[in-house]
């Protein structure tokens, strides 16, 4: 069976019922769905939030050493399979990373395990544009092609319009006065622009959203620590999977900048909209230590942590599923970067079986060491290392006497 | 000028064309010794830790070349047909190698990129204007040390079919020159060692599995010993084609098998942290279920004790030989 005989030609999802869809979390990804399939005239059946029980319904099912989204997808499938969802839709590509081959692996396992649904593979424009149109078109009986392109414009304006609040809110947390105040803002905003519909409404809402989160009350005086979050897509955009760490740091006062957004992800512009770097300027940063695309965001995770250096940040974080093979190719050339830049880089792989606790000790271990670097920092900036030295441990004029610290 | 192949990865499939190139381009061809726990205790020392246990044998064995190269021949394999990659590791490898050079005093590193995802032409020019660039070979030269490698490959690749090992072809081999048959004996169990060349035939990785299996009184049948072509048409029976060249041919060599009635019983041999071998085990598991051949599948990492891979191939070829004649599929 070659692949063009698997897009569901004229034909409408949902096994002749109503069609109730459903697709896995990805970060923020809910809120764009959700206007989407409101849209394309759908019942969107959202998975429960993923929990400790998605995972661990997910790694049941799962192979061993498939990486973490996979199996918090498996779990986000049968939590909605099991809401009522008749059909379930993934995104496809083309590789070299495993996420293009996902949808065939999900759908197997949970047919092997007894389900009945219909499995909308949707692959990518660059593909076909008619497989993508039928794709849609199977959710949306008598979708014309000038209505569909109409929809997708409208829910993409604010998908984006979504990613740039959660993008302020990582740079806002960091000087809240009071601890949460940025969260509760950020879910008030959210919600008020998932009830925009037209574009003018789209447009107000978005604005006066973006009012609500700078409205916080902030401490603009406070000496920040920059830290830039690169690696996988999936880690970075679902809270769930690392923890909520951009949370955890941005309580301890951190200004956070990550390299992927949801809308950045779904439609890849030259320019990375909300990111803000193009890709070009991204891959030549890359170039010295990793000169060619090795699938997912290998090549970014270096050109990214690259550029966080050079404009100064104190440190940089990298996520990634265990096994990931794009990334672990990054991480190990990162320790040539991080000698030749100049710039800490703690790297974090997570599987089903981490904790939150050893991750917030490594956390606060790695901002205490961004803390001191910055002080010796600033010392050397000013020339007065010796001074500070001495003033710092006072045990040492002890030492000097023998000779030194052994 | 002296160039070092190390002995893994990709070694296996490509080292009659790369060390017939090398030396039409008139280099002296050396390769590293087979993998020893030396080799591999270097590699797991400075590989990031995640990686599958082949790529950490790597680093070993440029190490192990180190003081008798003056340089190391780490080619960049983006894709070995169109649209398909072969791994995301493959594409990275020179610069994960790069990465620890400096570190390691490895000498330095020829690193042409071969890639034929485009169009197959660009195969023929990477690799031309490499042997100008790196040896100063005219593009006559160049042209016929790329059609002798041609024919080594072809010679290699014909012998395999016949049922030749790998590991006999290659130098260095310590094993008895023994063939494998391409037809089945009457009343011999087949066991097909499914898996990538660079772990089923790296005796020190897989702990001479072949050996063990041979052993048991059964007769193997690798993907190697079917045709590419073939292998690739039976790949096609996927719901979505695979753009991993290598998984493809493992997904062919089961559906050829299962097909064809072929085996009795396959051996699945996976490193622990393959990517693409981790979602393909769930479609391979699937398919020889629907078939009803038994499957078994290995997970081999640096630490793969010896006792327990016996006891296991034991427990399954005992199953085989009293395993009746399954029933024919529905």
């Amino acid at each position: 069976m070659n692949a063009l005989a698997r897009i569901p030609g004229r034909r409408r999802a949902g096994a002749g019922g109503d069609i109730k869809v459903s697709a896995p979390h990805m970060g923020n990804m809910h809120l764009l769905l959700e206007d989407l399939f409101g849209r394309l005239g759908c019942e969107y059946v959202k998975p429960p939030p993923s929990s400790i029980k998605t995972l661990q319904i997910g790694a049941k099912h799962s192979p061993e050493f498939a990486c973490l989204p996979l199996k918090i997808n498996i779990g986000n499938f049968i939590q909605a399979l099991d809401r009522g969802a008749n059909t379930l839709t993934m995104a496809g590509g083309h590789g070299p990373c495993r996420f293009g081959y996902y949808g065939i692996v999900e759908e197997r396992i949970l047919r092997d395990l007894g389900y009945q649904f219909d499995f909308l593979m949707l692959e990518p424009f660059s593909d076909g544009a008619r497989a993508f149109y039928r794709t849609f078109a199977a959710l949306s009986p008598g979708l014309s092609i000038r209505k569909l392109w109409k929809i997708l414009k409208m829910s993409f304006s604010k998908g984006r319009s979504f990613d740039h609040l959660r993008k302020r809110a990582l740079q806002v947390r960091a000087y809240e006065v009071n601890r949460g105040d940025t969260t509760k803002a950020l879910k008030a905003a959210e919600e008020l622009l998932a009830g925009a519909v037209s574009p003018e409404e789209i447009e107000a809402a978005s604005a006066e959203a973006m009012g609500m989160l700078d409205g916080v009350r902030q401490d603009r005086e406070r000496d920040v620590l920059k830290v830039g979050i690169v690696g996988e897509f999936y880690l970075l955009l679902e809270p769930f999977s690392n923890y909520d760490l951009e949370e955890i740091l941005g309580h301890e006062g951190v200004y956070l900048e990550r390299t992927v957004w949801v809308t950045d992800w779904i439609a890849p512009r030259r320019d990375n909209k909300i990111y803000g770097f193009p890709k070009k300027l991204i891959e030549e940063k890359a170039a010295p230590f990793l000169n060619h695309n090795v699938g997912g965001e290998g090549r970014e995770t270096v050109g990214s942590t690259v550029l966080f250096a050079e404009r100064g940040f104190d440190g940089v974080i990298q996520l990634l599923p265990f096994g990931c093979m794009p990334e672990n190719i990054a991480t190990s050339i990162i320790p040539r970067v991080q000698q030749q830049h100049d710039i800490p880089v703690l790297t974090l792989a997570f599987d089903e079986q981490t904790g939150r606790a050893g991750l917030v000790t490594r956390l606060e271990a790695f901002l205490d060491l961004l803390m001191a670097r910055r002080g010796s920092r600033l010392v050397s900036a000013t020339g007065s290392r010796e001074k500070i030295t001495q003033a710092v441990t006072p045990e040492c004029a002890a030492c000097a006497a023998r000779g030194g610290c052994k | 000028m002296r160039v070092g192949i190390p002995r893994s990865l990709l070694y296996y499939k490509y080292l009659p064309f790369w060390k017939t190139f090398l030396a039409g381009c008139g280099a002296d061809v050396e390769t590293s010794p087979l993998t020893n726990k030396k080799i591999l205790s270097w590699g797991v020392e400075v590989a990031e830790n995640e990686l599958c246990v082949p790529v950490k044998a790597f680093y070993g064995h440029c190490m192990a070349l180190r003081d008798r190269v003056d340089a190391l021949f780490v080619p960049r394999v983006v894709s070995v047909e169109e649209r398909a990659y072969t791994c995301p590791k493959f594409l990275g490898l020179p610069d994960m190698i790069a990465a620890v050079a400096n570190q390691l005093e490895l000498p330095p590193l020829l690193t042409p990129k071969l890639s034929q995802r485009e169009k197959p032409s660009e195969f023929k020019w990477a690799l031309i204007n490499f042997a100008q660039d790196e040896f100063g070979l005219s593009k006559l030269d160049a042209v016929a040390a790329l059609d002798a490698a041609r024919r080594a490959q072809k010679r290699y690749q014909e012998s395999l079919v016949a049922g030749h090992k790998p590991l006999d072809l290659l130098p260095a081999s310590r094993l008895n020159r023994t063939r494998w048959r391409p037809e089945r004996t009457e009343g011999a169990k087949r066991i097909g060692l499914l898996g990538h060349p660079y772990n089923i035939y790296d005796g020190y990785i897989t702990q001479n599995l072949i050996a063990r299996l041979e052993e048991t009184g059964a007769e193997l049948v690798v993907p190697e010993m079917t045709d590419h072509h073939v292998l690739m048409n039976a790949a096609t029976d996927v719901p979505k084609q695979l753009y991993w060249t290598y998984e493809k041919e493992i997904m062919g060599a089961i559906n050829h098998w299962t097909e064809n009635r072929l085996v009795d019983g396959v051996v699945y041999v996976l490193a622990f942290a393959c990517g693409p071998d981790s979602l393909v085990q769930v479609l391979i598991e699937h398919r020889a279920r629907q078939y009803k051949v038994p499957l078994m599948a290995l997970t081999i990492d640096e630490h793969s004790g010896e006792a327990g891979l016996v006891t296991r191939i034991e427990a399954f070829t005992d199953m085989l030989m009293r395993r009746k004649k399954p029933a024919a599929v529905a």
